[in-house]
């Protein structure tokens, strides 16, 4: 019986390391097709049937690129920096539920690594800690630009945690639970949070876009100012890493996006396709489901990209922390007063 | 009217510096106003021309590569008078004129032909001007339809007869459309 469970919990945790990978690989893809459509072009499509095998070729240039250090004293903390942004984004996808449970030989298998009480708390120091893979290699650098980006990121990613943090509290509150399985069981067919926490729903968007980097928000990056920002000096695969962490960020803060607020893997008419077609099949198209709404977010973040310019720095920080902060807390009262007054 | 509300093309605009509306200072309105444009932009025809697959068409008076002609007989048309030398400006054409023999008639149009026959494409600047001063309708810009390639030495810039020459089998397509 243990060793089932370590079998069982293995395979999950390889599959979803694949797909996590495979979809930062085709996200890279993603990102310059529709940069492509959006402009009027027709994007990457001279690798394989419409650019498919683009990744492969970005990956393989990467890897045959000259590995090139700069004359720094901190030869570790250089390699560490990617290291940590790398293991980072991929650390979330432990506590997220991709699906309900799936009857397999009489067993009940439940879609998820590992089902914490304090998941959301778990979530959040992950995210705290990804900081330090762009602050240790900004500074390792030895570079003023790479430095100066590495102290935006910092800066940036610390203020909107905050109001990130607030935001999910109101989340927290309906739910009564830490639990992203209890947050995804909650918002049962139709009863998503972005209905009843709208607000919370746009803070949470916004601090993801600032979290994971993103234009507007991407002022580690703004090669107008910083040439490369904080991966100015890096080089071959270790900037590859660099760009996939990214790309392996945002398909998780997508993947959290859906969780907490479009439902996971909740769709109207689950209970009914449970009855009539088993729950096996009602919670493998939930785990479709939710992938569909993990694909809006990513689409979402590129759209995003190619239509806003990016936010001056001073606006940045007016925004995140006298607007974003205060309507947090504001949606935590009402949300407070609301429940008390049902009860 | 004072010199600074004169608009001498008719759009001038006046710019205010007014305070933002609540609403305007927000941004939701415009950020959705923008997602709306970049999503139509998405589904519009492409202005890509793919290259290699697709070329665009040349224009019928598009001057590229020199053809020398051939009659509808398929004889040379040039007998190396060498006006086209003379009006060139950029100096890229020479050539070295031969008696034609008895036995090379159904070659050569006249007495005369051109035994070589050299345009350096590096030279000439396309301006068309030895079409224009061609006694004999012999040298064209823009019957090839082809625009000259590059390449890795200037020697292959220099083109003979081989290059130029109306090819026969496009002689003989054209003598056959003629009669048709």
């Amino acid at each position: 019986m243990e060793q089932a469970i370590i079998i069982e919990k293995g395979v999950i945790i390889l599959i979803v390391f694949a797909i996590t990978m495979l979809f930062a690989m085709y996200c890279t893809l993603a990102e310059r097709k529709i940069a492509a459509w959006i402009q009027d072009r027709h994007g990457p499509n001279r690798a394989g049937p419409g650019g498919l095998f683009q990744p492969l070729a970005d990956g393989l240039k990467l890897f045959s690129k000259e590995e090139f250090m700069p004359n720094t004293p901190n030869t570790f903390l250089f390699v560490l920096g990617p290291t940590i942004s790398m293991t980072m984004a991929l650390m979330t996808s432990a506590v997220i539920p991709w699906g309900d449970s799936l009857e397999i030989g009489g067993r009940t298998v439940i879609l998820q690594a590992t089902d914490i009480n304090v998941a959301l708390l778990y979530v959040f120091a992950v995210l705290s800690v990804s900081v330090y893979g762009i602050m240790i290699g900004g500074w390792a650098s030895n570079n003023k630009y790479s430095l100066m980006s590495a102290m935006r990121v910092a800066s940036q990613m610390i203020s909107y945690e905050i109001a990130m943090g607030l935001s999910i509290i109101a989340i927290i509150m309906m739910s009564s639970s830490m639990s992203l399985r209890d947050i995804a069981a909650d918002q049962h067919e139709m009863q998503w949070n972005i209905f009843y926490q709208p607000l919370a729903f746009f803070i949470f968007l916004v601090c993801s876009f600032a979290e994971t980097n993103r234009t507007p928000f991407d002022l580690a990056e703004c090669e107008q100012e910083l040439i490369g920002g904080y991966h100015t000096e890096y080089s071959s695969m270790r900037m590859g890493f660099f760009l996939f962490a990214e790309y392996a960020a945002m398909f998780i803060s997508s993947t959290l996006l859906a969780v907490l607020f479009l439902g996971a893997y909740n769709y109207p008419g689950m209970t009914w396709a449970a009855e009539n077609w088993g729950t096996n099949v009602a919670n493998g198209i939930g785990i479709a489901v939710l992938f569909i709404k993990i694909c809006f977010f990513l689409f979402l973040y590129m759209w995003v990209r190619w239509t806003i310019p990016r936010f001056r720095y001073d606006q940045l920080m007016n925004l995140g922390w006298k607007t974003l902060i205060p309507l947090a807390i504001i949606n935590i009262i009402i949300t407070a007063v609301v429940i008390l007054l049902n009860q | 009217m004072s010199i600074e509300t004169v608009s001498l093309s008719g759009r001038k605009k006046q710019v205010a510096n007014k305070e933002m509306t609540f609403g305007e200072r927000i941004y939701i309105i415009a950020i959705a106003k923008g997602m709306w444009t970049t999503l139509k932009h998405m589904f519009k025809k492409k202005v890509t021309i793919s290259y290699p697959e697709q070329t665009r068409p040349f224009s019928d008076v598009y001057r590229g590569r020199h053809m020398l002609m051939r009659d509808d007989e398929g004889k040379e048309r040039c007998t190396a008078c060498g006006l086209c030398a003379l009006s060139c400006p950029a100096e890229a054409i020479t050539m070295k004129a031969a008696e034609r023999k008895p036995d090379e008639k159904h070659l050569y149009r006249e007495e005369k032909y051109a035994e070589i026959y050299e345009i350096n494409m590096l030279r000439c600047i396309f301006c068309g001007l030895c079409e224009e001063a061609c006694p004999k309708q012999a040298i064209y810009l823009t019957k090839s339809k082809q625009i000259v390639f590059s390449g890795t030495s200037r020697e292959s810039f220099i083109f003979g007869k081989e290059e130029l020459v109306m090819p026969l089998e496009m002689a003989i397509q054209n003598t056959q459309k003629m009669q048709a």
